[in-house]
């Protein structure tokens, strides 16, 4: 009971701080200015609301808080009027804020045309609640649970909202019980691996040893994830708290972040949030009188994907080249600098500390049994409501991309869905129903991954796609072992070959061995796994690789080799826009002319069908289509004006 | 560079496994990892200067050569590329007339491709400086630059 004594004084003043807040007789402004809102121009409207509120003379709190998740449609600004409920803008600009501001807090104009949604609260002024939007509906915060909610650079508010409670309550257990309840919970490795984290733990806990590690892997280098990112920018403490847990239940004096140098502001934010546990005596020696000593240290990566392997890391974290090792023997008894180390994702962490502080049967009552709790993903590529999500798992993908993302850009066919980043597959239509969890996703092929959930429509070449990752991984092999290292080369120069119109019919027989070989021989999961874009592919979308062999032709007209572009004599307006925006100037043509693409000069970048206004830019692979040779006067009827 | 280098050097224990930290704070510093600087850092931690560059090559992060007063960096992640970004990094090419990994021969721009910046959500996306542009297009990108010169 000593440690809750000593963390009393801490809850105390957090929860003053924070009801200080909720019952301020000020209003509250929160801007989301988190790397994706800054993206988005949050910055700018931050700045907005700090003019408009002190040329308007008004008393008002700003706040700067995390992600929401709500990327599409980012920046978002808030608004709290003293006894309302909290309501959430969105596509804010610097005009619009400073609108908002004036008619909501000078006028008592809450501005329902320009509202997204009511964040806490009953509907009002026909606002809908924030989680009865589509978006949102399906969706279970847990991980993100205080994400654009709290202050993340104030301990206080994350300790007002039950922060640090799990770390005293696992004080007040014996570390093996600790180990038993995050056994209980049925958390698996957030990482993509889905080991049983409380398995894990014990090994460690087990190994020989007085001196033991504990590692958070933040070194998010799948491109096209950034649940990580949002968590840690959004509320690190939920990561350093499971850290703590972990600390204890394992016996680690010391820890480590590893976070990717890429992100500036989770970095910012780690080594603030160490700072402020030093302060509050949550790290040191004695940690609230409890006899526990841990301190964490921040380790930022340079820039290797191989370093989110765990033996590559702990390479990097010692100052050598951030290589792989063979496994056994594994971290748990011989990790960093030989010692028994335990490694866990951010996103485990953020777990952890949740399943400590409502218990491990509360956890588990999220997902499903085998794949219990939530997952966080990021939602991008071509659906329309890009994001950060969380579900519990079991939801089937089709439920993931269409209730949750709002199904495709511009009416388009779903061609795929690629989970896992580079280590992972690409899921047709015919799979949309199977539900997300660590066993489907492998039997198909693919794997969970950390989170990365990009979508692809019609418009995208698989053949392209299956490219563009093993250039990636190509790039990142770190040369140790041959199966990684010729093998992603030899790859990869099949498959340009294939997307430059020059394959041969020996090519996908190549590819499937090569692959195969990877995945026996190499010595870890970065190339092990290289193949799976390239496998899935081949499984799921064989017909398009056959057309690219066969017919010398892109079905999605995606890769350049084998796509032309012409301007259809009978659309084309001879408006002049195409032929001014070409940034190789290959369009010749006039006012009232037909345009005519070079199609020696042309780069193939896509600009002219894209600034278009009548459709009169065709882009086709396989085939030609007749053009004039000379610019003839235009002939297609003018476009109907005004609405039809 | 001397006094700027020590100021570093006081911060980190002489050890080995402060080299990735040095070598990442003088980069900041400087721009770039120049061969008086690695000479610098094998003398304070005691390794030698191959070793040195065999960890410092090892990883993306770090340059060689003076960086531009701009640095650029477009993303051509998953979701970057299914979104176009190389046609962001193609307008950069012929706008600065720099291959990517190059560098304007006034030193003003530099320009690199990366993985992922993990603004996703608002792919293509492209970084100037220290400042995230997200939902590039090419004639965006152009402006931008054209902005800066």
């Amino acid at each position: 009971m000593k440690a809750e004594e000593a963390f009393a004084p801490l809850k105390q003043r957090a929860l003053a701080e924070w009801q200080g807040l909720q019952e301020s007789s000020r209003p509250l402004i929160l801007v989301g200015t988190a790397t994706c809102g800054q993206a988005a121009g949050a910055q700018a409207v931050l700045e907005a609301v700090r003019e408009a509120t002190g040329r308007l003379g008004l008393e008002a709190d700003i706040m700067e808080v995390g992600c929401i998740g709500l990327c599409y449609i980012e920046p978002l600004l808030d608004i709290v009027k003293p006894g309302r409920p909290r309501i959430s803008y969105s596509n804010m600009t610097p005009k619009l804020a400073a609108q908002v501001i004036e008619d909501y807090l000078v006028r008592d104009n809450p501005r329902p045309d320009l509202a997204l949604a009511i964040v806490d609260g009953e509907a009002m002024d026909g606002i809908p609640r924030l989680f009865d939007l589509p978006m949102l509906k399906p969706q279970v915060r847990i991980v993100l649970r205080n994400c654009g909610y709290i202050d993340p650079k104030n301990i206080y508010h994350y300790i007002a909202r039950g922060g640090y409670s799990g770390f005293l309550r696992a004080l007040s257990m014996p570390p093996k019980e600790v180990i038993d309840e995050m056994k209980k919970s049925g958390l698996r490795g957030r990482g993509g691996a889905g080991f049983p984290t409380g398995q894990k733990w014990e090994f460690c806990r087990n190994a020989l040893g007085d001196e033991k590690y504990i590692i958070c892997n933040a070194d998010e280098g799948d491109p096209g994830a950034f649940m990580n990112r949002s968590l840690l920018e959004g509320d690190p403490h939920s990561v350093l708290e499971g850290m703590l847990i972990g600390a204890y239940a394992i016996g680690a004096s010391e820890g480590y972040i590893y976070c990717r140098a890429e992100y500036p502001l989770a970095v910012d934010r780690i080594t603030l949030a160490i700072h402020q546990m030093e302060e509050c005596g949550l790290l040191g020696d004695d940690i609230l009188g409890s006899g526990l000593s841990f301190r964490l240290k921040l380790r930022q990566g340079a820039g290797a994907f191989v370093c989110g392997e765990e033996t590559a890391l702990m390479a990097s974290v010692e100052g050598r080249r951030g290589m792989p090792r063979p496994k056994p023997p594994f971290p748990a008894n011989s990790g960093l600098w030989a010692k028994p180390t335990n490694i866990n994702n951010v996103e485990t962490w953020g777990n952890t500390s949740i399943i400590l502080q409502k218990g491990a049967d509360w956890y588990a009552s999220f997902g499903v049994p085998g794949n219990t709790g939530t997952k966080t993903f990021s939602l991008v590529g071509k659906v329309v409501r890009t994001g950060l999500i969380e579900v519990p798992l079991g939801l089937t993908l089709r439920q993931i991309i269409y209730d949750v993302g709002g199904g495709i850009v511009g009416g388009k066919a779903f061609k795929a869905v690629q989970t896992g980043g580079p280590s992972g597959g690409c899921l047709p239509a015919s799979l949309l129903d199977r539900p997300v969890n660590y066993e489907t996703l492998a039997a198909a092929g693919s794997i969970m991954g950390s989170g990365g959930m990009v979508t692809a429509d019609e418009d995208t070449c698989m053949v392209d796609l299956a490219r563009f990752f093993l250039s990636f991984t190509y790039r990142e092999s770190c040369g140790k072992c041959p199966p990684c290292r010729v093998g992603t080369r030899q790859m990869l120069h099949i498959l340009e070959r294939i997307t430059r119109g020059q394959g041969e019919a020996q090519d996908l027989d190549h590819l499937q061995e090569i692959g195969q070989t990877m995945i026996q021989g190499s010595l870890c999961a970065l190339g092990g796994t290289a193949p799976n874009p390239v496998l899935t592919t081949l499984r799921y979308f064989r017909d398009e690789y056959e057309a690219h062999i066969l017919e010398r032709r892109c079905p999605a007209a995606a890769c350049k080799e084998l796509t032309q572009y012409y301007i259809l004599a009978d659309k084309c307006q001879g408006c002049l826009i195409c032929l001014r925006a070409c940034p190789v100037q290959c369009i010749r043509g006039d006012k009232r002319l037909v345009h005519i693409i070079d199609q020696e000069r042309c780069t193939k970048c896509s600009t002219c069908l894209q600034v278009c206004p009548f459709d009169a830019v065709a882009r086709v692979s396989g085939k030609a289509i007749e053009v004039p040779s000379e610019t003839i006067p235009v002939t297609a009827p003018p476009p109907r004006r005004g609405g039809g | 560079m001397a006094q700027e280098l020590e100021a570093i050097f006081q911060k980190h224990k002489r050890e080995r496994s402060s080299l990735i930290s040095v070598l990442q704070e003088v980069q900041y510093k400087l721009g770039y990892l120049s061969p008086e600087a690695i000479a610098e850092i094998a003398r304070f931690l005691k390794i030698s200067e191959s070793e040195i560059y065999g960890v410092a090559t090892f990883y993306a992060q770090f340059r060689f050569t003076r960086p531009g007063e701009h640095e650029i960096k477009v993303c051509l992640g998953t979701a970057c590329h299914v979104r176009g970004g190389e046609r962001i990094l193609e307008e950069m090419e012929r706008e600065l007339d720099i291959q990517a990994g190059g560098v304007t021969p006034d030193y003003k721009f530099s320009l690199e491709k990366v993985a992922c910046f993990g603004s996703c959500a608002l792919a293509p996306v492209m970084v100037v400086g220290k400042e995230v542009h997200g939902r590039m297009d090419p004639n965006r990108a152009k402006k931008i630059i054209r902005a800066l010169r």
